[in-house]
């Protein structure tokens, strides 16, 4: 599950760990309370208005009704209402949203912390995440902050660092110094960075992160060092621990039909293509997909029906597929292990008659647990469904129906 | 002979009373596993499916013997449930669980460190060798005793190739789901290598998916290590990048994780590549030479 960035950095600083203050809000009305706000608590003159959105690359997207960009910074409270109208509201296009874009339903008015003083400000990238090599988290950072860290990792590999994290003794001082003096700093600098490394992670452990992106964090000119943007990334699997946490979902953020299918039990996430299906287990339906493009279509969706493949659910999942207008056929895969096929049959059928009009044609490949029964079910019903045992089969009937 | 499970594997099941444990220690046992009996704290000394229930996986070792657990417990205790077993000296330890937190796993891998046990799993569908032992809560009736090793990422899709192989008249010595969360016991290149070993085994076939890098280590370890072929399959070449397919393993990162790549660094170890998931036990019976 994803956060906002408002909320992400509210999660940090419940841990310790510094950060750019802010106020978010959702009517402009808003705007200048907050400011006042910020200004008695941090002192601050400047303020940054930033589009909150579950995207990527905000401070260079743009707002299609204003032009505005997603970040944008607002130099006194007099220019704070026209920055804050042409962000909030408008739909934001980044290189991460798609042509689409996505709304912003909340800004975040945050405090200027590039103000000048005894030593430059610096940037730095940082993220907290689990090395699958390993089975340990590490921290991955770079004194190359405020860019796009691939690209970092493409053209100047040595630039970037990582500090494993031993599991049993969590992240030992001396690990946050090393990160520190990598980083380039010393003194006070460097003193508060070990202070930010060593929160960090315990917000990470805390909070049952699959993962932090703090990019920039930000040495400002008084040498303190705080996190200025926070990208953050919780496990789905821990959030039954985690109420608090759950509980700051947005499901405006979410495709609606993944969010009504996740209400079913049903794993689905929606492609570009021309073919749909319903599988049950996440590899098969991969492999479902790939099966489908080399059959001369473009899988339309990726669905896992899961273990129990009951009529509900297999009726379910054949309307959140139709849903899709781009849909031409669709191919129904069960591998019968503890699922019997007859029963999936049987649930196809009734579905089938329930819908009525599906107006696609539909292959069904039942295959495993009472198979050669399942394909009776189906060629005894009188509908339009195309039934398959082997997997080639199923290929070559998509092929087919789409020529 | 096989790999980590046979006729003589005394077998419990953690979670025993529960509905799921209930429901697949009855299939194990209808076919043939050798099922010494199951734990559930605080019913201990109780019988259920004619068979002891113990309150301690230490007590289940002591009283019966066992060596080879299966686990069925819910996500919240399964972490605990395999570090039990690891402690009470089970050789094999088979988590079916789906759906454990990655913190608890982080914690898992680092104790079993220096314990003497093998971990697969969590989120598979466990360890057959057929005609002698089924631990997990695959379909029994489609595997056929032979000798062709099968791993596999995924549930569904291993019962795909196992189906295969048996209706092009081959069999398996073991197949072995390894499970799709991001941190598991046993690795692609780990389970390649059991089968490589063994002398019962003489082809493999080696089933992956997008994410991470187990696939790629496995081929190199092929490259370096084989003796017996190999067919090789990656499910998700369609997925995009990004997003989330179902297992919390299979996710796109970096370029080096799309089925792309993997597929061309296994063949360029050696590895017999099919692009369709329908061709795995044609192309496995080719490689044997049996057509």
């Amino acid at each position: 599950m994803n956060v906002h960035e408002y909320q992400g950095k509210g999660i940090l600083k419940q841990y310790g760990v510094p950060i750019q203050e802010g106020q978010v809000i959702d009517q402009l009305s808003q705007a200048q309370n907050a400011a006042d706000q910020l200004a008695r608590d941090t002192g601050t003159e400047w303020f940054v208005v930033k589009a909150q959105i579950h995207a990527g690359g905000r401070g260079k997207g743009t707002v299609k009704e204003t032009g505005s960009h997603g970040v944008v910074l607002a130099k006194g409270k007099h220019q704070l209402d026209d920055v804050v109208e042409g962000i909030l509201g408008g739909t934001l296009v980044t290189a991460q949203t798609g042509e689409k874009g996505k709304r912003v339903n909340k800004v975040l008015i945050a405090e200027d912390v590039y103000y000048p003083g005894a030593s430059e400000p610096e940037e730095y990238y940082m993220s907290v995440l689990l090395n699958r090599a390993s089975g340990r988290n590490m921290i991955m950072y770079s004194p190359e902050g405020g860019m796009n860290i691939e690209e970092v990792a493409e053209k100047t590999p040595h630039l970037i660092f990582t500090e494993e994290v031993d599991p049993a003794a969590g992240l030992l001082p001396f690990q946050a110094r090393r990160i520190a003096f990598n980083l380039g700093l010393s003194g006070l600098g460097m003193k508060n960075m070990v202070k930010f490394v060593s929160a960090l992670y315990k917000a990470y452990e805390g909070s049952d992160s699959a993962m932090f992106e703090i990019n920039p964090v930000l040495k400002a000119s008084d040498d303190k060092v705080l996190a200025v943007d926070c990208k953050m990334t919780l496990d789905d699997n821990a959030l039954y621990r985690q109420k608090e946490l759950s509980a700051m979902r947005d499901i405006s953020e979410e495709d609606p039909t993944e969010v009504e299918a996740g209400k079913h039990n049903l794993s689905y996430v929606k492609l570009d293509g021309n073919v749909g299906c319903m599988v049950n287990g996440a590899g098969l339906a991969m492999a479902t997909m790939d099966i489908i493009k080399q059959a001369g279509g473009e899988p339309a969706n990726f669905l896992d029906v899961g273990g129990t493949a009951s009529a509900e659910r297999v009726e379910k999942a054949f309307r959140i597929i139709l849903s899709d207008p781009n849909v031409k056929a669709i191919l129904v895969n069960i591998f019968g292990g503890i699922v019997r096929c007859d029963r999936v049959a049987n649930g196809i059928v009734q579905a089938y008659k329930n819908i009525g009009d599906i107006g696609v044609p539909i292959i069904v490949r039942l295959q495993g647990t009472n198979a050669e029964e399942a394909k009776k079910i189906i060629d005894d019903s009188g509908l339009e469904v195309l039934s398959a045992i082997a997997l080639k089969e199923a290929a070559d009937r998509v092929t087919e129906v789409l020529a | 002979m096989s790999v980590l499970v046979n006729k003589n594997s005394k077998i419990i099941v953690q979670g025993f009373t529960g509905s799921e444990g209930s429901f697949h220690a009855e299939q194990m046992i209808e076919y043939g596993s050798n099922l010494v009996g199951g734990v559930t704290p605080g019913k201990g000394g109780q019988e259920h499916l004619g068979k002891p229930v113990f309150n301690t996986v230490e007590d289940a070792v002591k009283m019966a013997g066992a060596d080879v657990s299966v686990i069925f417990v819910p996500p919240a205790f399964a972490a605990d449930a395999i570090m039990e077993a690891a402690d009470a000296g089970i050789k094999v330890i088979i988590c079916i669980t789906e759906g454990i937190p990655t913190k608890d796993m982080v914690i898992v891998q680092e104790y079993l460190s220096d314990k003497d046990c093998r971990l697969v799993g969590p989120n598979c569908p466990g360890v057959i060798t057929p005609g002698e032992a089924k631990v997990g809560i695959m379909p029994g009736f489609i595997h056929n005793p032979g000798r062709i090793g099968i791993v596999s990422r995924s549930g569904t899709l291993t019962y795909e190739a196992v189906d295969q192989v048996t209706k092009l008249g081959m069999g398996q010595s073991t197949a072995i789901g390894i499970g799709g969360d991001p941190i598991i016991g046993t690795t692609t290149k780990d389970a390649v290598q059991l089968l490589m070993e063994d002398p019962d085994t003489d082809g493999i076939i080696m089933i992956g998916e997008i994410g991470g890098s187990m696939e790629s280590d496995a081929a190199y370890w092929v490259k370096a290590n084989g003796t017996k072929p190999v067919v090789g399959f990656i499910a998700g070449q369609t997925a995009p990048k990004g997003r989330k397919m179902g297992h919390a393993g299979a996710i796109i990162g970096g370029k080096d994780d799309t089925a792309e790549a993997k597929m061309q660094v296994m063949r360029e170890c050696g590895i017999h590549v099919v692009e369709s998931p329908a061709e795995i036990g044609q192309k496995m019976k080719e490689v044997m030479g049996l057509v």
